[in-house]
């Protein structure tokens, strides 16, 4: 991306290490995002690959049980903070002052600030790990009490690691909402916003509302365990269910927040490729709103174990199963966007399709998850492992992957090499279900999840899930090859990439100048 | 293209492979209960796949004829309203439809009322306790498959990690009540046969209930992460024809009065070292290891090394406090409970003699005793 | 044809954020360390490294907004700037809002369900029957379960002058900002000195209701549900209070300085919307922590 330098303007791009250290461009912002998600990705990868490796077999082969719990907890935390999360907000970075005509987000060195708090939360988080007792152990949901009263004293670094992590995506979110509210160029409003956009908008809304409850959340087990505090301890007359609500009421609008962004990456991509409007704007943007609505009154579906009296459950199964129908208009709108267009296959039209079956397949075991009595069953066993993975891997991640295989050529001007390209999509798209898939099986059959060993009636089914993970993980370096070969050179586009593509962003030059729309673009 | 299509009836194919081999599919299970969750779970399974292949179908079909390559023309269509209302209210109806069966499920599977027989079950890390409310009958269940096995020195039997030393044991076709409670943290009381999974809360009680049409011996395993060795604290449940089940609940009415007379027995006994080390090995490597592993060093920052500790090169009267009262609001609960008097000054007199703790004192139980009474 | 705009500033680069993630790296680690060491009893390097990293913080800060009132002073911020400020602002404390939530939800799920339940309620009467046989239910809850005694905290005396007193100063708060509306600048510096003052005055009264909780009440950060979800949330009202001070009192010497205009005055103003956040936080934790 060195290419970048060369800008239009009276100024250029800073050199050296101090260019990234210092910078306040959302482009150098953005692309310091997505380089971090995908260090986390590789990182909370690898961990995930220690677990395929002890359960590849049955018995304790090559960690000890602490360990492998510490490995669980990390590998979730790091995939959803460090990696998806980060890499949308880079996305975010990126496109979003491009596609409505900004000179750059509204705050941006609050834009820097938030980007360089990761890093450092994420570096807390890991030097815990090797610290004497280890890191945190009790799951990326932390719940109380084994987060609490019964884990390991370095829990403190832990909470205020998350603390920091959540500093910074208040602030990104602030900034993002600021710049879709205050800087369209004139011309766009609100109802011309690119989907991807609006999908921000809304996910930049659930963020500042519920990162600040995770903070609470930490902030009880800190006090708990180590100020005397009882919220959740019934012999003070606290509830370790009511952390579980505290937490899931951050938890559950995570997960969209996770996926919103995804929806609007699909929304941009399909039209692209199938040459024809995306069918449904308004109904999409008002899907996306009322996904993110009813994201805030479903939460306690992750407890349907827990006790709830009956009311709760009934209530909170029937508002969950109504969030499939905006997810199904999403679907829905998707395809007749494709049908009678004029479809061809580059690389992220694959992601996308890849992503509508697939994620749409994890939607379905989520409609499963949500009839309560039958989740009696499902629940804390690896069929929600595999629902989760299919909306996360191949929902929120494929649709990462769309995105970057869509703009990298805007970002570099390079086109990448295609085959590889193609050879990392086919790769992953079979290994990830030979990963995934049999998950539900192993889950339906009784497998818990977040256990080190197992019976041996899963023995089968479980080496193929860990061959599978080497495969996807082994596919991902393709990834980081075409990245890093596209970054270095490679054949020059033309400042509209696609043919079929429509916004702002495709009317400056590829690469972008490092500064675009210093004076407002015309919006008709 | 034809690698597209064939993967995507692998796919679909998978889910009616599952059926077939009911084996990587949720058990029928042997209870009325489970039956209808089952029921349930095929139903929306169902309703899934045809939803999938008919909104999968119209998507491929327009792949594969609304090509660019095959000459499509984009048509300029982008919005129907007669549409979109179409397809949100199908799904609607649809999700109503699901949601009538499972209501009644539910509200049946919570209705605790009118048990035959209720047992207590308290989780703590990482075994179960089963409490016969009405009939003072009580035990801990525990792990029991050997450490040789899970370290693979041992070849694994069926039953791997499926096995505890003493299973519950529960009468068929009557209704049994079950209140789940915990020691210490959150543990889950799982039995897939019975579509019984509860959470046992410290400081709650959880109802649930069942009543099993079949006997048999039938498998589960905690289901809420607990700690280290959640993955070892399964869960047995033994059915029993209820004139078998009388006759065990009498037998161990017995065990139980037999057991306290030899715990008064005990208490004028006077224990070889021989005979107290050896016993203390077995009991400390049963009970105590999980944490404070065999080789006593514990796991630095989680839980605390005995091999010279100070506690346990201490003061031998704090030791047996310890052990028999356990430490509030740590892990480490007491184990008068769970232990006899013999075998508490057993596995004491271990502690201060193993690993090179070489104190060379012995507890007796009358020790213990003593120890017992003074905190009262 | 292009209409006229004014150009918005966009910063060259800056090294302040980096110092600002240093600090809070420092901040964090220090507090984690901190937390612990004290936990078991050991002296260490926590408190250290947390003063550090505030000291950091506070150089950043300073650095910070020295570079941004400069560029304000020197008119580089177009109206359009001005609005991202306030905007950004706004949901700032919208994201404030939503910390306390997370701490009222506490107190609320305490009160309405978890207490209730210890006392055999819904679908909990074994709860109260078999684990906790002599535990009854009441609010604010002087007996837990565990057995442990307190005494509640009355609403009359002192947190009732507490709350006249930040009612008033959001009546002053007000007047000021009408008096720099107007360009009463005399108004503006008495008023603004005063509510700085009230603001200090119901700090140092919180203060002595603290004591008063410890030593004569028995009310303590650890006893129970009725002695966390107070202290908690009074506790972060009151770091909250200080911040406002400090952020009033940063206006004030700017206003002392000739800064603002009858236009122009969003520092000013963002203290004052973060001032009357603070008060109705306030007026919530009156209502259900001390009448109710
Ligand atoms: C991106 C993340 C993401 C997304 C989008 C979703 C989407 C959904 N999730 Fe998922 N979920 C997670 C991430 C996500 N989830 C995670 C991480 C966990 C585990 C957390 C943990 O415990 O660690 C979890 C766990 C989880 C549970 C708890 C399970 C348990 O622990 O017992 C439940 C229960 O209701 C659930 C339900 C749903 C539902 C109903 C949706 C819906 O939004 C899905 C809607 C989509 C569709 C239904 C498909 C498309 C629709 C159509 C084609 C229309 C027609 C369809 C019908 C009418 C059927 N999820
Ligand atoms: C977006 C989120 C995300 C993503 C992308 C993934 C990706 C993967 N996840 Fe993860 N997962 C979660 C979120 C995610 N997961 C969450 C939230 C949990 C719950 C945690 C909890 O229970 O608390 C979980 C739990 C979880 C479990 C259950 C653990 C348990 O219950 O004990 C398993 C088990 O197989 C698993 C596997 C995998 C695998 C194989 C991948 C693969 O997709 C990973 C692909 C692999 C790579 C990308 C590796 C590439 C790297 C190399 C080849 C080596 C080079 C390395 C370096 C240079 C450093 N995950
Ligand atoms: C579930 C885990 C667990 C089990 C099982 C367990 N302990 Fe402990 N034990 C702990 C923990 C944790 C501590 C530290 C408590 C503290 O001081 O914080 C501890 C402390 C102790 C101590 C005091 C040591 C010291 O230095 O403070 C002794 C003695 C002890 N345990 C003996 C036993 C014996 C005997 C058994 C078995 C009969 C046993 N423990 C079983 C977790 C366990
Ligand atoms: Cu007990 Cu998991
Ligand atoms: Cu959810």
């Amino acid at each position: 991306m060195t290419t970048i330098a060369e800008s239009h303007h009276h100024h250029h791009a800073p050199t050296g290490i101090k260019r990234w250290l210092f910078t306040t461009n959302h482009k150098d912002i953005g692309t310091l995002y997505l380089l971090f998600a995908l260090l986390m990705f590789l990182t909370g990868g690898a961990m995930a690959l220690v677990i395929r490796a002890e359960l590849f077999q049955p018995g304790l082969q090559f960690v000890e049980p602490h360990f492998f719990n510490q490995m669980t907890t990390v590998h979730g935390l790091i995939m959803v903070f460090g990696a998806v999360m980060p890499a949308f907000t880079g996305l975010a970075n990126w496109m979003i002052p491009m596609m409505i005509g900004a000179p750059d987000m509204a705050l941006p060195r609050m834009n820097n600030w938030s980007f360089w708090i990761l890093p450092f939360a994420f570096f807390i988080l890991l030097m815990s790990l090797f610290m004497e007792g280890g890191g945190p152990a009790f799951g990326w949901t932390f719940y109380a009490p084994l987060s609490t009263t019964y884990s390991n004293d370095n829990t403190a670094l832990f909470v205020f690691a998350v603390h920091i992590m959540g500093i910074s995506s208040i602030m990104g979110a602030i900034n993002v909402i600021v710049t879709i509210v205050n800087m369209r160029a004139p011309g766009m409003t609100y109802m011309k916003l690119p989907l991807f956009v609006w999908t921000w908008l809304i996910t930049a809304f659930l963020l500042i509302a519920v990162m600040p409850v995770l903070a609470g959340a930490v902030t009880m087990v800190l006090t708990d365990k180590y100020f005397g505090t009882d919220f959740f301890n019934a012999a003070g007359g606290g509830d370790p269910v009511m952390f579980q609500h505290i937490f899931w009421f951050f938890g559950h609008p995570e997960v969209y927040i996770m996926i919103l962004p995804a929806f609007g990456v699909i929304s941009t991509i399909i039209p692209t490729f199938s040459r024809k409007k995306l069918f449904g704007y308004a109904s999409m943007v008002y899907a996306t709103a009322s996904i993110a609505f009813l994201s805030f009154i479903v939460w306690a579906h992750h407890m349907f174990t827990t006790g709830m009296p009956l009311a709760g459950e009934l209530f909170f199964m029937y508002s969950t199963m109504l969030i499939s129908v905006p997810t199904g208009v999403k679907v829905f709108n998707w395809v007749a966007t494709m049908w009678r267009g004029s479809i061809s296959f580059e690389v992220p039209m694959l992601f996308s399709i890849a992503f509508i079956v697939l994620f749409t397949l994890g939607g379905f075991s989520g409609l499963m998850l949500a009839i309560t009595p039958v989740d009696f069953q499902y629940h804390d066993t690896y069929f929600v492992v595999a629902h989760f993975h299919y909306v996360l891997v191949t929902g929120a991640v494929f649709s990462i992957m769309a995105g970057a295989y869509y703009w990298l050529p805007k970002w570099t001007g390079n086109m990448y090499h295609i085959g590889l390209a193609k050879a990392h999509f086919w790769l992953s798209l079979i290994s990830v279900n030979i990963l995934f898939f049999p998950m539900h099986f192993v889950g339906l059959a009784g497998m818990p999840r977040r256990i080190p060993d197992y019976a041996l009636q899963f023995a089968d089914f479980n080496a193929l899930i860990s061959i599978g993970g080497f495969a996807f993980g082994l596919s991902q370096l393709l990834f980081v090859a075409v990245v890093y070969k596209c970054a270095k050179g490679g054949q020059k586009v033309p400042a509209k990439v696609w043919d079929g593509a429509e916004g702002l962003e495709w009317e400056v030059d590829s690469p972008a100048p490092y500064h675009t729309f210093s004076e407002p673009p015309e919006v008709k | 293209m034809r690698l597209v299509k064939l993967s995507l009836w692998l796919l679909l194919s998978f889910p009616f492979l599952a059926v077939g081999t009911s084996q990587y599919n949720l058990p029928v299970g042997v209870t009325d209960i489970s039956r209808d969750v089952y029921e349930l779970h095929m139903t929306i399974f169902y309703i899934c796949c045809v939803i999938g292949l008919i909104v999968f179908a119209i998507m491929f079909w327009a792949i594969i004829h609304h090509r660019k390559s095959k000459g499509a023309v984009p048509a300029q269509f982008h919005e129907s309203t007669k549409v979109e209302i179409l397809w949100t209210a199908i799904p609607f109806v649809i999700l109503i439809a699901m949601a009538v069966p499972a209501t009644k499920t539910l509200i049946a599977m919570e209705d605790t009322t009118k048990a035959d027989l209720t047992i207590k079950v308290t989780g703590s890390q990482w075994k179960w306790h089963y409490e016969y409310l009405d009939h003072d009958v009580s035990f801990y269940s525990v792990l029991s498959t050997p450490r040789e096995q899970i370290t693979n020195q041992d070849e694994k039997t069926e039953t791997y990690l499926l096995d505890v030393d003493k299973p519950l044991i529960i009468p068929k076709g009557k209704k049994v009540r079950f209140l789940m409670t915990s020691d210490d943290v959150i543990h889950s009381w799982w039995v897939p046969e019975f579509a019984v999974k509860k959470d046992a809360n410290p400081g709650f009680i959880n109802e649930a209930w069942t009543r099993v049409n079949e006997t048999g011996i039938y498998r589960g395993q905690c289901a809420e992460l607990c700690g280290k060795d959640h993955g070892f604290m399964p869960v047995v449940v033994e059915v029993k024809e209820p004139a078998e089940f009388d006759q065990w609940l009498a037998n161990a009415q017995l065990e139980k009065a037999q057991a306290a007379a030899a715990e008064k027995a005990s208490l004028d006994l006077t224990l070889s070292k021989d005979e107290l080390m050896t016993l203390g090995e077995q009991v400390y490597m049963a009970n105590c290891a999980a944490c404070h592993q065999p080789t006593g060093m514990g796991l630095p920052g989680v839980f605390p090394a005995l091999k010279d500790s100070p506690i346990a090169l201490g003061d031998v009267k704090a030791h047996i406090g310890i052990v028999v009262h356990g430490k509030p609001a740590t892990a480490m609960q007491g184990y008068s409970k769970m232990l006899s008097l013999k075998e508490l000054a057993a596995v004491v007199t271990y502690e201060r003699n193993a690993w090179g703790n070489n104190t060379g004192d012995l507890v007796q139980p009358s020790d213990i005793q003593e120890s017992m009474g003074e905190a009262q | 044809m292009k209409t006229q705009y004014e150009k918005y500033y966009v910063p060259e680069q800056s090294h302040w954020p980096i110092v600002g993630a240093v600090a809070l790296f420092l901040i964090a680690v220090g507090s984690g360390l901190a937390v612990m060491q004290t936990a078991k009893q050991q002296g260490g390097i926590g408190f250290y490294v947390l003063i550090l990293g505030i000291a950091v913080l506070l150089y950043m800060l300073f650095g910070w907004f020295k570079n941004v009132i400069d560029e304000s002073q020197g008119g580089l911020y177009s109206a359009q700037m001005d609005r991202s400020f306030r905007q950004g602002m706004a949901w700032f404390i919208f994201s404030e809002v939503m910390f306390f939530m997370a701490f009222f939800g506490a107190l609320f799920y305490a009160r309405t369900f978890a207490v209730p339940w210890l006392g055999g309620d819904s679908n909990n009467a074994m709860t109260n029957e078999v684990l906790w046989p002599s535990f009854e239910a009441v609010w604010p809850l002087l007996n837990t379960p565990g057995g442990d005694e307190t005494k509640a905290m009355g609403w009359q005396g002192l947190p009732l002058i507490n709350t006249i007193i930040l009612l008033t100063s959001s009546i002053t708060l007000h007047c000021a900002h009408t008096a720099m509306e107007h360009g009463k600048r005399t108004q503006l510096k008495t008023m603004l000195a005063l509510t700085i003052a009230l603001g200090a005055i119901f700090l140092v009264l919180q203060g002595e209701e603290y004591v008063h909780a410890y030593q004569d009440l028995g009310l303590t950060l650890d006893s129970g549900i009725y002695g966390n979800t107070f202290f908690l949330l009074t506790g972060f009202h009151g770091m909250h209070v200080t911040l406002g001070t400090i952020l009033l009192f940063v206006v004030f010497v700017r206003i002392l300085k000739g800064h603002f205009s009858e236009e122009k005055h969003f520092a000013f103003q963002a203290a004052a919307w973060y001032w009357h956040f603070v008060d109705v936080v306030w007026l919530c934790l009156f209502v259900f922590v001390y009448v109710l």
